[in-house]
């Protein structure tokens, strides 16, 4: 063997590791919950195409109205609110509880009893998702940002969550051993934060409507918590869990990861106050937003460090690795956009980027550059475990990193760039207002090239992902792990 | 982390502190705003305690029936995605100098909304108080030209159009009166012979859009002179 590939953890390859003893119990854990975090991983990739396809409808008609203009439920306000839902609540909570419900059970070694339930709560919830998306191309959109979901759906995703999220809690409640590692808190606490606001959220907005503004209040308070402490601790516990398992070198410090969290605890479901700026809402409000988002640079910085000082000096590994070469992306993607979004709550840079599409790319560099990739890198460090069976082609993951990669930078390059100057023109009386639209065009044009790109490299995923589940004999006959780049020849 | 009361304590607390702080604060200093009239009088019991006027008008209005109609139109299309309606202070964007608005929105103005539609998108302009800028038959029928398909009437818009919100029909005898009545030479207009009508769900929407005007004063934000 190289040195090289000896420097790659053992823990790459889930035929070896160094305690069998270990592995056997793993196996077991992987086993158990294996039928279950399949069907999530599906379905996951099922609403990522959907989502990928609205969301192509929705970029081209941005800058191309006509298009399929004459049929009212793909309308633009309905197709942009089918794809935002089918990715948030279909792509994203669906590897979620793959993801994240896998790696608990793994940290707590815990295996998972009573499947059946876990199994069927799964699918109703994704029966709750496919009834609210038609819902919303249909027409019954509430047109509360990313609470579109028509009102009769909702219940059932309620319900559903809570019989996936009751199952997280209960692994964690009877985990065995002592020590309680850093994605174990990220994702309990998420677990328990997420139906909190949905709740709120649901109760507030649409059951009962709150008096005037306070709705407003109450959808931001809801909408970027849902990013702050539902997607962003599933995704650093994924980031936290893979970088030390594939390197085979713990977490730099302990003390950096219980800063981390707590200050996100803290300061996040502050923040979403800032999507108010300038409303009509009393200052004090948009003031507390405002200092929670710059505080968030605390977290920000402090968990990039951790990660960072954990993969340094092994950049080769990490770019060999499909799983790193993702959440390392994802990772360092969290640090810029979290500290681009902290800015983007002071007064005088929000002044300008507040209602333009400068929010639109920064949205996704969180939610895909951040989030999705990690994701991705969850994804191909889980399945070659559960089903014992290596990913069949390295030349996929590489397209489905490039095109992913290179689609999403230009898409929040376009949005950023066209997003200010639509801001600073917006803000300038002498420019007619539709200059300033005409002059959005081409980067809404760039965006939807990069739509182009980030559908190829779902398509190259999915290939990937299906001929591992369907093909079995040619797959399995592999042994090594599929790596990334070539091994260099012993000198 | 052992500790694990705390670390269900911290995970309680951390949201259970924004939720009251935001949530429950928001909701006891905004929860009970009312309707005003345009200024304050001193009372007759206290002249230091102002009071709203007797008999005069209190703001804002509610919207009237086929309004309120135009507005469930206006959820189910989704124009939110692109408009707000929320007017920022002269001096913070340039909302009062484009005539989005004569002054800027406060909470009060949005009591009466059982859906509040702020938006946080602009890709068209803020339309708080669209009908003071189209109003009356000038203003139905600019709009409907508009919503019909906005090319029509603003070339290089990225608007969608909505024609399913409007039927084409052959003339049987008389042209209707209400017709959309295309510029000359436009491209858009029906072939002879047949004419484009709006739907109910078209003229509610217009008129919910002509609804749309805060032309009044409120006593903590009154229309500068
Ligand atoms: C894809 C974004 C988009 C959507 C969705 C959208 N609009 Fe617009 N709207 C625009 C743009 C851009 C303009 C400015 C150019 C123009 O006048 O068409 C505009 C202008 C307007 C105006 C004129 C405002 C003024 O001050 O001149 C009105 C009224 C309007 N839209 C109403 C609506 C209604 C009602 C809907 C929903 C049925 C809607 N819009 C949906 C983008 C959008």
């Amino acid at each position: 063997m190289s040195n090289e590939s000896h420097r790659i953890s053992p823990s790459t390859n889930p035929y070896s590791s160094e305690d069998g003893s270990v592995r056997a119990e793993l196996s077991a854990i992987d086993a158990s919950i294996r039928t279950a975090a399949l069907f999530f991983v599906v379905s996951a990739i099922g609403w990522l195409m959907i989502g990928t396809v609205l969301a192509l409808m929705a970029a081209f008609k941005s800058h191309d109205p006509d298009f399929l203009g004459a049929y009212e439920w793909l309308t633009f306000g309905r197709v942009r609110s089918a794809h935002l839902n089918a990715m948030a609540f279909g792509w994203a909570n669906n590897v979620i509880f793959a993801v994240g419900l896998w790696i608990m059970a793994r940290l707590c070694r815990s295996t998972v009893d009573h499947k059946g339930i876990l199994l069927i709560a799964g699918i109703s919830w994704n029966i709750g998702v496919t009834i609210g998306v038609l819902g919303i191309l249909r027409g019954e959109i509430t047109s509360v940002e990313w609470l579109e979901i028509p009102q009769y759906a909702t219940p059932m995703l309620a319900l559903s969550y809570a019989l996936i999220g009751v199952w997280g809690v209960m692994a964690f409640r009877f985990r065995k051993g002592d020590h309680v590692y850093v994605s174990q808190w990220y994702i309990l606490a998420a677990l328990f934060w997420f139906p909190w606001l949905y709740i709120v959220a649901q109760a507030m907005i649409i059951w009962f409507p709150a008096r005037g503004v306070v709705q407003a209040v109450v959808n931001w308070w809801f909408a970027h918590n849902v990013l702050g402490l539902w997607l962003t601790p599933m995704a650093l516990a994924t980031v936290y869990y893979v970088i030390p398992k594939v390197l085979g070198r713990p977490i730099h410090s302990y003390y950096l990861s219980v800063l981390g969290f707590w200050s996100l605890a803290i300061f996040y479901n502050w923040a979403g106050m800032h999507h108010l700026i300038g409303g009509p809402v009393p200052v004090w409000l948009v003031s507390a937003g405002i200092v929670a988002s710059v505080m968030m640079v605390i977290p920000v910085i402090v968990v990039g460090l951790n990660h960072h000082m954990t993969v340094v000096g092994r950049h080769r590994e990490v770019w060999r690795s499909p799983t790193l070469r993702f959440a390392v992306f994802g990772a360092i993607s969290y640090t810029i956009t979290s500290l681009i979004g902290s800015s983007m709550a002071l007064r005088s840079v929000n002044e300008v980027t507040h209602f333009t599409h400068f929010t639109v790319g920064h949205a996704h560099q969180g939610v895909y550059a951040f989030f999705t990739m990690v994701m991705f890198g969850g994804v191909y460090y889980m399945m070659p475990r559960l089903l014992k069976r290596e990913w069949p082609s390295a030349g996929l993951i590489s397209l489905h990193f490039w095109a992913a990669s290179i689609g999403i930078t230009i898409m929040i390059v376009a949005l950023h760039v066209g997003g200010w100057i639509q801001g600073l023109q917006m803000n300038n009386s002498e420019i007619p207002f539709i200059e300033t639209v005409e002059n959005t065009v081409p980067w809404l044009k760039a965006r939807s090239v990069s739509g182009l790109l980030l559908t190829v490299g779902h398509v190259a995923f999915a290939i990937n992902f299906f001929w591992m589940l369907f093909a079995a004999g040619a797959v399995r006959s592999r042994q090594e792990p599929t790596l990334l780049t070539k091994e260099r020849k012993p000198v | 982390m052992k500790n694990l009361p705390t670390l269900f304590c911290g995970i309680f607390f951390a949201l259970a502190f924004s939720f009251s702080g935001l949530i429950l604060t928001g909701h006891i200093q905004l929860g009970g705003l009312e309707p005003s009239t345009e200024t304050l009088v001193p009372s007759d019991d206290d002249p230091n305690v102002m009071v709203m006027e007797e008999g005069q008008t209190r703001y804002p209005l509610p919207l009237s029936g086929i309004a309120q109609q135009g507005k469930q139109v206006y959820i189910e299309l989704g124009c939110i995605y692109c408009h707000t309606q929320q007017i920022r202070r002269p001096g913070f964007g340039a909302d009062i100098e484009r005539g989005w608005g004569l002054r800027q929105t406060v909470a009060r103005d949005y009591v009466r909304q059982d859906r509040v539609l702020l938006g946080t998108m602009r890709t068209g302009p803020d339309l708080a108080h669209v009908g003071g800028r189209y109003a009356g038959d000038a203003g139905r029928d600019w709009n409907h030209l508009h919503l019909y398909n906005p090319q029509t009437v603003s070339p290089g818009s990225t608007m969608p159009p909505y024609p399913f919100l409007y039927e084409t029909r052959e003339i049987i005898n008389e042209p209707s009166p209400k017709a959309l009545d295309f510029p000359a030479d436009s491209e858009y207009a029906p072939p002879p012979g047949y004419e484009i009508v709006p739907t109910r769900r078209a003229e509610a929407l217009v008129e919910y859009l002509l609804s749309l005007r805060v032309d009044y004063s409120l006593p903590e934000a009154p229309i500068p002179e």
